[in-house]
């Protein structure tokens, strides 16, 4: 094992599966960066670099750089996807779902169905999701939970370099359209990650901490504020199971309501916002399903209903913190 | 259908081909097993030219648990994979961009086959169809994008939604061939598309064509159709009726005989009534199938 930024080991997924499989290919917007101009024709490798090198290693037939046209190439990946390739395209950022959503939400999850059966369609979506960079509502957004309405995806929300590679390998793989979000403050986390490609089931939460007291639930980046706000719960006496649930289609609601009924109290932290999202979604599993084992109220760690701001000290407003995560437990737990 | 539908017992919303049939007829004559059609929502008809079994056509129409989707799809949705017809479409541009995508998977893995798109001119204003013949034109690929121009998108007409008054203009646009062809005159279709698969197929790149055709019905069965004259209707199959302009097209050049298209056309009316038969009398999706069909490995 060697320690790999998350940025690695999605680009060492991307190049294991291409090696193994030869339908495989990948489009998007500059994912070589570079095609006709006058300089290299990898020049950026994917706008923060996730897919460089692979122009050189693959070709041009099966890197293919597209204009900024998200709705003509997506629906040309799910196309290619039912044709038989294996298309792995890049949303950029997800909060350019918009132009495209006929594509992903009409055709991708429905042309299976709709259609009776009769075809697969093997794509993956790769797409940056998260706040952090100051840039705004429109690149900042955290949308799993509206890929997660629709019965026909699969949502991944990989919170580690381990578990990027290993979901990637799976979703490339997979025979369904797979939405795979990559926060874009994680690129620079390391971690151990084995130099060979492998795979991590769906609808497996990883459990990072066990606790009697709470179960914290977390998502995408907020396992690592959920992380810091369970240690500082436990030098106060407050011991947390923390669960991951990795991927919110199919989602691993056995996991939570097991973990939910040993502590009966539930604190679910979510950067998507605090209407129908994943905490909401969540919460109404464990308030339906677990509501005898609870001797607290649900509380939910949140943004507030507002679109992201780009000014830093607003921005930090609007992530959840590892301040208000320990609030929320604490409350819970004196309840 | 407009009778059967008038009737009830047709379940949703029916869109008819009636008067545009040359059009997928014309284009489905160029098309081999290793290619895809992209339909329409007015689909029933280049499902039928596909070569789609009319009775899985038919129950499918009916949300039959056996029809072409097995009830799942409905009239606007056809598709059957197994013909190369796909992904009868509500969202009426998607077959330009999901036809790049069929075209690049040929190219891809080296089939040798080509994608067409049947679109309507309700479709051309869509982004998806301006971005899908971008793509396919930078990328060369063997794409025809077919634009069956009926009047209407909708209750709308096409003389007023689309600028410059011409699809296949845009084609310039797009570095790539356009043409306008009388939809009512079956040869005529068929040699422009034939020219367009064949330079699809020789690795030219892709074509579009705008294919005028009448439409005989209102947008979907049941529609006042308060927005034209009825005389215009009247007046299209009259004057434009493909079925009968072929007819007497093949008739005067001696290709066949009268009685020998009599003969097909009381086939034809033998069959329909077979069809409506056992469509109507098949049974609807079992309830225990709801949830199949969703993702790959449920199923």
């Amino acid at each position: 094992m060697v320690l790999k930024t998350y940025r690695q080991a999605i680009n060492e997924a991307l190049v294991g599966e291409m090696r193994r499989d030869a339908d495989v290919i990948l489009m998007g917007e500059d994912v070589a960066g570079g095609a006709g101009g006058s300089g290299e024709d990898d020049a950026w490798g994917g706008p923060l670099g996730v897919t460089r090198g692979l122009l050189s290693e693959f070709g041009s037939d099966r890197v293919l750089d597209t204009p900024i046209s998200e709705a003509g190439f997506i629906g040309a990946a799910i196309g290619a996807a039912a044709a038989g390739l294996r298309p792995v395209v890049d949303l950029m950022f997800n909060d350019f779902v918009g132009v495209c959503f006929d594509q992903v939400v009409n055709q991708a999850a429905k042309f299976r169905y709709m259609f009776g059966g009769q075809d697969q369609v093997p794509l993956t979506i790769r797409t940056m999701i998260g706040a952090g960079l100051n840039i705004s509502s429109q690149h900042s957004q955290s949308l799993y939970p509206v890929f997660s309405y629709f019965a026909g995806l699969k949502v991944l929300v990989p919170s580690s370099p381990y578990d990027a590679k290993g979901l990637l390998t799976s979703a490339i793989r997979d025979n369904d359209p797979v939405i795979f979000c990559e926060h874009k403050l994680l690129y620079d986390m390391v971690e151990d990650v084995p130099d060979e490609n492998y795979s991590i089931p769906f609808g497996e939460a990883n459990l990072l901490r066990e606790g009697q007291d709470v179960t914290i639930v977390a998502l995408s980046r907020m396992v690592h504020v959920a992380t810091e706000a369970a240690a500082v719960l436990a030098r106060e006496g407050i011991e947390a199971d923390l669960l991951d649930p990795r991927t919110t289609t199919p989602l691993d609601t056995e996991s939570i309501l097991d973990s939910v009924e040993a502590t009966g109290r539930l604190v679910i932290v979510d950067e998507a916002g605090p209407r129908c999202g994943m905490a909401s979604d969540i919460a109404a599993l464990v308030a339906e399903d677990g509501f005898g084992h609870l001797r607290a109220p649900i509380v939910k760690v949140t943004p507030p209903h507002v679109p992201i701001p780009a000014a830093p000290n607003l921005e930090a407003m609007y992530i959840p913190d590892v301040a208000r995560v320990v609030e929320a437990v604490r409350r819970v737990v004196a309840y | 259908m407009h009778v059967e539908f008038a009737g009830g017992g047709v379940p949703g919303f029916v869109h008819l081909y009636a008067g545009q049939e040359a059009s997928a007829a014309g284009v489905c004559a160029h098309l081999t097993g290793r290619d895809v059609l992209l339909n329409t929502h007015r689909a029933h008809g280049p499902a039928i030219a596909r070569g789609a079994d009319i009775f899985a056509v038919a129950k499918e129409i009916y949300c039959r648990g056996d029809g072409l989707c097995r009830g799942r799809g409905g009239s606007a949705h056809l598709h059957d994979a197994a013909n190369g017809l796909w992904a009868a479409n509500s969202g009426v541009g998607s077959g330009v961009a999901l036809g790049c995508g069929a075209a690049l998977a040929a190219r891809t893995k080296g089939t040798g086959g080509v994608a067409v798109a049947l679109v309507g001119d309700g479709a051309v204003n869509q982004g998806v169809v301006s971005e899908g013949l971008n793509l396919a034109s930078i990328w060369k690929l063997p794409l025809v994008v077919v634009f069956e121009n009926n009047g209407y998108g909708e209750a709308t007409a096409a003389e007023y939604a689309i600028a410059g008054g011409s699809i296949a203009h845009r084609a310039e646009a797009f570095g790539m061939p356009g043409h306008r062809v009388d939809g009512s005159d079956y040869f005529v279709v068929s040699e422009s598309v034939g020219t367009a698969v064949s330079r699809a197929r020789r690795g030219d790149g892709p074509s579009l064509i705008e294919v005028d055709v009448p439409r005989f019905f209102g947008h979907f069965e049941g529609d006042a159709q308060t927005y034209r004259s009825p005389e215009e209707a009247e007046r299209a199959r009259r004057e434009r009726d493909c079925l009968v302009k072929f007819r007497e097209s093949v008739i005067s050049d001696g290709v066949l005989e009268a009685e020998s298209l009599d003969l097909i056309d009381g086939e034809v009316a033998h069959l329909i009534e077979r069809v409506y038969t056992e469509a109507k009398a098949a049974p609807l999706p079992p309830d225990s199938e709801f949830m199949e069909y969703i993702y790959a490995d449920s199923h």
